[in-house]
């Protein structure tokens, strides 16, 4: 069987080049791309992130990014993985630094975390999360893993939709599903074994996707 | 729960992880790939990576050098040394940083903080402030490399860099760097107090033991050390075997757990007694027999 083809979408803003390792590293045949005929040929996409809401959403319609995006994941069913600003980027809309609209894979919205005066922001480290759909990514994980968060927005969104959360002054989304997306509030290619464990989980499930639907 | 985070500062001069004493003895160590391997594989939570000779040689990080480190890290990694542009920053990031840490520029030029902030959000500026105590007991702010007074105090300036955009504050001692003395709890309580954004405690660690007071006692978000983790085989892993002890919340997930284990003074383990020996040769021989 042929390697499922990953693409990274490159909007000029996220840390690609960690993701590309930990993705590489976990056996997937993986490119980077800003081309929309990239995005449309890929069996599955990474959408990564580091940044301001705002600003990646003008980079990727600055580079005709958004709807290539829209075509694979909804008119093609390919499976697309969000990470940190890139799984906020699935949501309505945004209110970090002004309203942002944003892709609507996922119904929501992104606000600020609503945290007491004792806890500080952003939520910077390593943090437990408890699983609600382990299925595919969290497959081997266990409630109290570990992974890595550095936010101060978070996405408000349907319990349907959630597959993971953590605890921040209160219940905060650390992934959420539905149907063919993906998205994971914390960086797993920066989350040490736990991490890769998991995007090992989604480059398994990118491949099972195309043995069982149109060939690689 | 958020765990508290232990993190290695490691420095780099003209191409070598060094140690550092006092910003102004170093001690090569080697080449940086190995140290990043290492302290990745024993749970390290975030590597702080600094280039000294990046501003005295009047240029930024280099992202070829940092395009390689950056396969080796499955950890958060900050970069610091030189950065004085948004263009530094996007460079720094797209070679694999997650964050990067200002220092000289910023004091130079504030709005540096709030530039980069806006384009990347503010978890990805770290602050890195050197700080001094005088003689007269009161703290400053130095800036290149520890040579340059700025008559800031350390809580001024980390409340301006927090209302200009700032994520994080890293705090190091310049008295204590390489003092193996502890860290300098009031200067991080003082900052961690003054401040909303998390602080790291950095700057003195002689045994593993001075990591817990940096957040007890410190109030500090997340502590670090540089020359400690060298030249000792899972010495991150000892490090958080010690917190967890202190009863800190820490990720620990290697299979190598040193709970029940004595250290020296040094930070050495200690050899487990030859009666504690001769028992588990006991029990072993006798399921030996059973089998």
């Amino acid at each position: 069987m042929n390697k499922a083809n990953i693409v990274i979408v490159d909007y000029g803003m996220g840390n690609i080049r960690s993701v590309h390792n930990a993705l590489v590293r976990m056996g997937s045949a993986v490119s980077t791309s800003h081309l929309a005929e990239d995005l449309l040929a890929a069996d599955a996409l990474v959408l990564p992130g580091v940044g301001a809401f705002g600003e990646a959403v003008a980079n990727l319609k600055a580079r005709g990014l958004v709807e290539p995006i829209l075509e694979a994941v909804k008119q093609r069913g390919k499976p697309l993985l969000g990470i940190c600003l890139g799984m906020q980027l699935l949501a309505d809309s945004s209110e970090e630094r002004g309203t942002s609209r944003g892709l609507s894979l996922i119904p929501g919205e992104v606000r600020r975390i609503p945290v007491p005066s004792s806890l500080r922001l952003p939520h910077i480290g390593w943090n437990s999360v408890t699983l609600r759909r382990p299925d595919p990514l969290f497959s081997d994980a266990r409630d109290g893993d570990a992974y890595y968060f550095v936010h101060s927005y978070h996405f408000a969104c349907d319990d349907a939709d959630i597959a993971a959360t953590t605890d921040y002054g209160g219940d905060v989304v650390a992934a959420v599903q539905r149907g063919n997306v993906f998205g994971v509030q914390f960086h797993p290619e920066r989350s040490q074994s736990k991490g890769l464990a998991l995007l090992g989980n989604f480059v398994n499930h990118v491949n099972r996707t195309c043995m069982e639907g149109a060939p690689c | 729960m958020l765990k508290k985070r232990l993190i290695a500062t490691l420095l780099l001069r003209d191409g070598l992880i060094v140690q550092s004493f006092g910003f102004k003895r170093h001690l090569p160590i080697g080449r940086p790939r190995f140290p990043i391997e290492f302290v990745v594989k024993w749970d390290v939570d975030e590597i702080v990576l600094l280039d000294m000779s990046a501003s005295p040689q009047g240029r930024g990080p280099q992202s070829d050098v940092l395009e390689i480190l950056s396969e080796y890290c499955y950890v958060p990694l900050t970069v610091g040394g030189g950065v004085r542009s948004v263009d530094d920053v996007r460079q720094v990031v797209r070679a694999g940083a997650d964050k990067v840490a200002v220092n000289t520029h910023a004091v130079a030029r504030p709005e540096l903080i709030s530039e980069i902030a806006d384009v990347f959000g503010s978890q990805c500026v770290v602050v890195s402030m050197d700080c001094r105590r005088e003689a007269d007991g009161r703290y400053q702010v130095y800036t290149a490399s520890g040579s340059k007074p700025t008559g800031l105090t350390p809580e001024q300036w980390a409340s301006r860099c927090a209302s200009l955009g700032a994520g994080e504050v890293f705090l190091n001692s310049i008295d204590r760097d390489g003092s193996r003395a502890g860290y300098d709890l009031e200067l991080v309580q003082r900052v961690a107090s003054a401040v909303d954004i998390p602080v790291i405690a950095c700057g003195g660690v002689g045994n593993f033991g001075h990591f817990a007071p940096g957040i007890l006692e410190g109030k500090a978000s997340a502590v670090a050390a540089g020359n400690i983790f060298h030249h000792i085989e899972h010495s991150t892993i000892f490090a958080k075997a010690h917190m967890l002890k202190s009863g800190i919340d820490v990720r620990l997930d290697s299979q190598a757990k040193y709970d029940n284990r004595e250290f020296d003074e040094d930070g050495r383990l200690m050899m487990l007694s030859a009666d504690h020996l001769a028992e588990i040769e006991f029990q072993r021989r006798q399921g030996g027999e059973r089998r």
